[in-house]
């Protein structure tokens, strides 16, 4: 399930869900209302959905780009589409859902701009989370080795990677602002999987390894 | 080629003594068919597996393919081959009938008891023939709306079918979205394309060829157009599988023989593999059922009746329709490709229908949905169990 851009294979969800979640799947959890409708794009394996619909009774869609993601997704009882965030986002219709995540699938699209704009006209608000390369360690490892960064959030060799829009928390924040998206929350998540309220700038840049953001149609 | 068998064929007589259970329905009012003409009184034939529960939740309406009937998980009473889809159906199996009450019954139009060309006209005491109504898909779906009822079923837990199954699920989906909790068409699409009813066109005008068709008359003069039946069941059997799965079951090979015959014997295991399968069809299918069951599938056009919006079919009063679809297709299958699946999926979720969607990488074409595809019953069960959940239906005993 690699080629769909998670960094990681995903944790396995445990037989009774609503304990725990992936580190950087649970700060989006948290901002999900309970009874909400959720449109996840890049769902992966279903993970947040299936957690979201035991822990909040959330009506949860999926859209995922792999066989196999689609069909764990199904099987465990989810609906989950088979699709592209480029190709299909398209097609769903203005305010259809409460939330639309992006999780970890922003810098793998190509079209982020694009499908940034259709996140928050699909959704009332969208939470879009992405490995930050202005993280320092990232900084730090191309500062001093010279070389592209391989970290824990970034562990694919550049020419393996399924990452292809790479970006820093300022970079994201300087594209919602071109595209008239608001932010509502900012959120770092920290290595120590600790998860703070940083407002966006040269602080957030620094110490986010995955930025969390939760957004509308400014 | 030349096939010669007697008349196998379950003969109308015969029709009551077949397996599984019949019943008479439309007796005091006529169905009305989408021709505009209708039809009764008719005989639905049907089987039944699993235990309907208490409050009638748990039905499941598998709707069978084209040449398919009831016999979806019994030994066929004509073949004696094992039931058509016994790999996904059964105590255990995808579709649990130790959870689920599951229901097949063979279409309108058939030929394994139901009412369609063979049987009896009450009108005139022979045999319908090419006087029995051309009817569609909605029409199968109304009688089996009707054999619902009867069974005293308000709505199914889930309709689910492939191929002509999948536009029967379909059908259901839009015409009594009330009456159906879940739906899974499996390699199907929303309408039949023109090269699929070129295809038709060519099985039907190789039945109307064989000089033993007699109009349509042929059970009158004792005989059966058994040469045009089985060409078209072999042109069609080609449509099922995919060109890797023919070259990996065959390639060049010759059948019981070290070189070419230079004659018009089939030298080639694809061949005789075709012929086995026309050969065998004649046996257990009526030519007229044929005719009738392909022209059905090829009026079909589900958004024909909405405008051609696609969308507009999966409306209710103006609001989203109630069901939950899950789409499946396969990946070597080019008689319903996956395109035709996903234009179905694009409608259903511009309306922000629930709908999940799936293709299964196979390289066994059309057929996959019949055949041990594990992956494909695992999203079967998966899709299930989790409409049982948002159901509330218990789980098996």
């Amino acid at each position: 399930m690699n080629h769909v851009g998670r960094f990681a294979e995903p944790a396995p969800v445990p037989p009774h869900p609503g304990q725990t979640i992936r580190a950087d799947l649970q700060p989006i959890a948290d901002m999900v209302a309970p009874a909400s409708r959720v449109l996840d794009v890049g769902c992966a394996d279903g993970a947040l959905l299936h957690y979201l619909w035991h822990a909040k009774r959330v009506d949860g869609r999926g859209l995922e780009i792999s066989h196999e993601g689609v069909r764990v997704g199904i099987s465990r009882g989810l609906s989950v589409t088979q699709g592209d965030a480029d190709m299909d986002l398209a097609d769903y219709p203005s305010d259809a859902f409460d939330y639309v995540v992006l999780s970890q699938t922003l810098q793998t699209v190509r079209a982020p701009h694009v499908v940034l704009e259709h996140l928050v006209r699909i959704g009332r608000q969208a939470i879009v989370s992405f490995p930050n390369f202005g993280y320092w360690r990232v900084r730090l490892q191309l500062l001093l080795g010279g070389r592209m960064p391989v970290t824990r959030g970034l562990p694919l060799q550049w020419f393996d990677t399924p990452n292809i829009h790479l970006c820093t928390v300022n970079d994201f924040t300087t594209l919602c602002r071109d595209l008239g998206i608001a932010i509502d929350r900012s959120l770092a998540l920290r290595r120590s999987g600790r998860v703070i309220e940083l407002p966006p700038g040269r602080v957030a840049n620094l110490l986010a390894e995955t930025g969390i953001f939760l957004l509308r149609k400014g | 080629m030349t096939v010669s068998r007697d008349n196998a064929a379950v003969a109308p007589e015969e029709a009551r003594h077949l397996p599984g259970h019949f019943v008479t329905l439309a007796i005091d009012q006529p169905m009305p068919l989408e021709s505009g003409a209708s039809l009764g009184p008719l005989t639905i034939a049907y089987t039944t597996h699993g235990t309907l529960n208490a409050d009638a939740s748990n039905a499941i309406l598998v709707c069978h393919a084209l040449t398919g009937d009831q016999y979806l998980l019994d030994r066929h009473p004509v073949t004696s081959k094992p039931g058509w889809w016994e790999l996904a159906v059964g105590p255990g199996r995808a579709i649990d009938t130790d959870r689920y009450f599951v229901i097949c019954a063979n279409v309108l139009g058939g030929c394994m008891g139901t009412t369609g060309p063979k049987e009896i006209d009450p009108a005139t005491g022979k045999p319908y023939g090419m006087s029995f109504p051309v009817i569609t898909i909605a029409d199968m779906v109304r009688a089996q709306k009707l054999l619902v009822d009867h069974l005293g079923i308000a709505k199914l837990f889930c309709v689910i079918g492939g191929s002509m199954g999948a536009m029967q699920v379909l059908q259901w989906a839009v015409d009594y979205p009330d009456c159906v909790y879940g739906a899974m068409p499996i390699a199907g699409a929303a309408r039949h394309s023109a090269q699929n009813i070129a295809f038709h066109e060519v099985g039907r005008q190789a039945i109307m060829a064989d000089p033993d068709w007699h109009g349509g008359d042929y059970l009158l003069h004792d005989v059966r157009p058994t040469g045009g039946l089985s060409v078209a069941r072999m042109a069609a059997h080609i449509t099922y599988l995919s060109e890797t799965a023919l070259h990996r079951k065959f390639g060049r090979n010759l059948q019981d023989r070290r070189a070419l015959g230079f004659g018009f014997d089939a030298d080639f295991q694809v061949e005789s593999y075709l012929r086995h399968q026309g050969f065998t069809f004649v046996d257990r299918f009526d030519a007229n059922s044929y005719l009738y069951i392909t022209r059905a599938m090829d009026y079909f056009d589900l958004p024909a009746r909405y405008g051609g919006n696609l969308q507009d079919c999966f409306r209710v009063d103006g609001k989203v329709t109630p069901v939950r679809f899950c789409l499946v297709s396969f990946s070597s299958d080019w008689l319903f490709p996956t395109r035709e699946s996903r234009r179905i999926v694009h409608a259903l979720n511009a309306i922000a229908a629930n709908v999940s969607s799936v293709e299964i990488e196979s390289d066994k074409g059309h057929d996959a949905f019949l055949l041990d595809e594990p992956q494909f019953h695992a999203v079967l069960a998966g899709f299930l169990d989790g409409l049982a959940e948002h159901r509330g239906l218990k789980a098996a005993q």
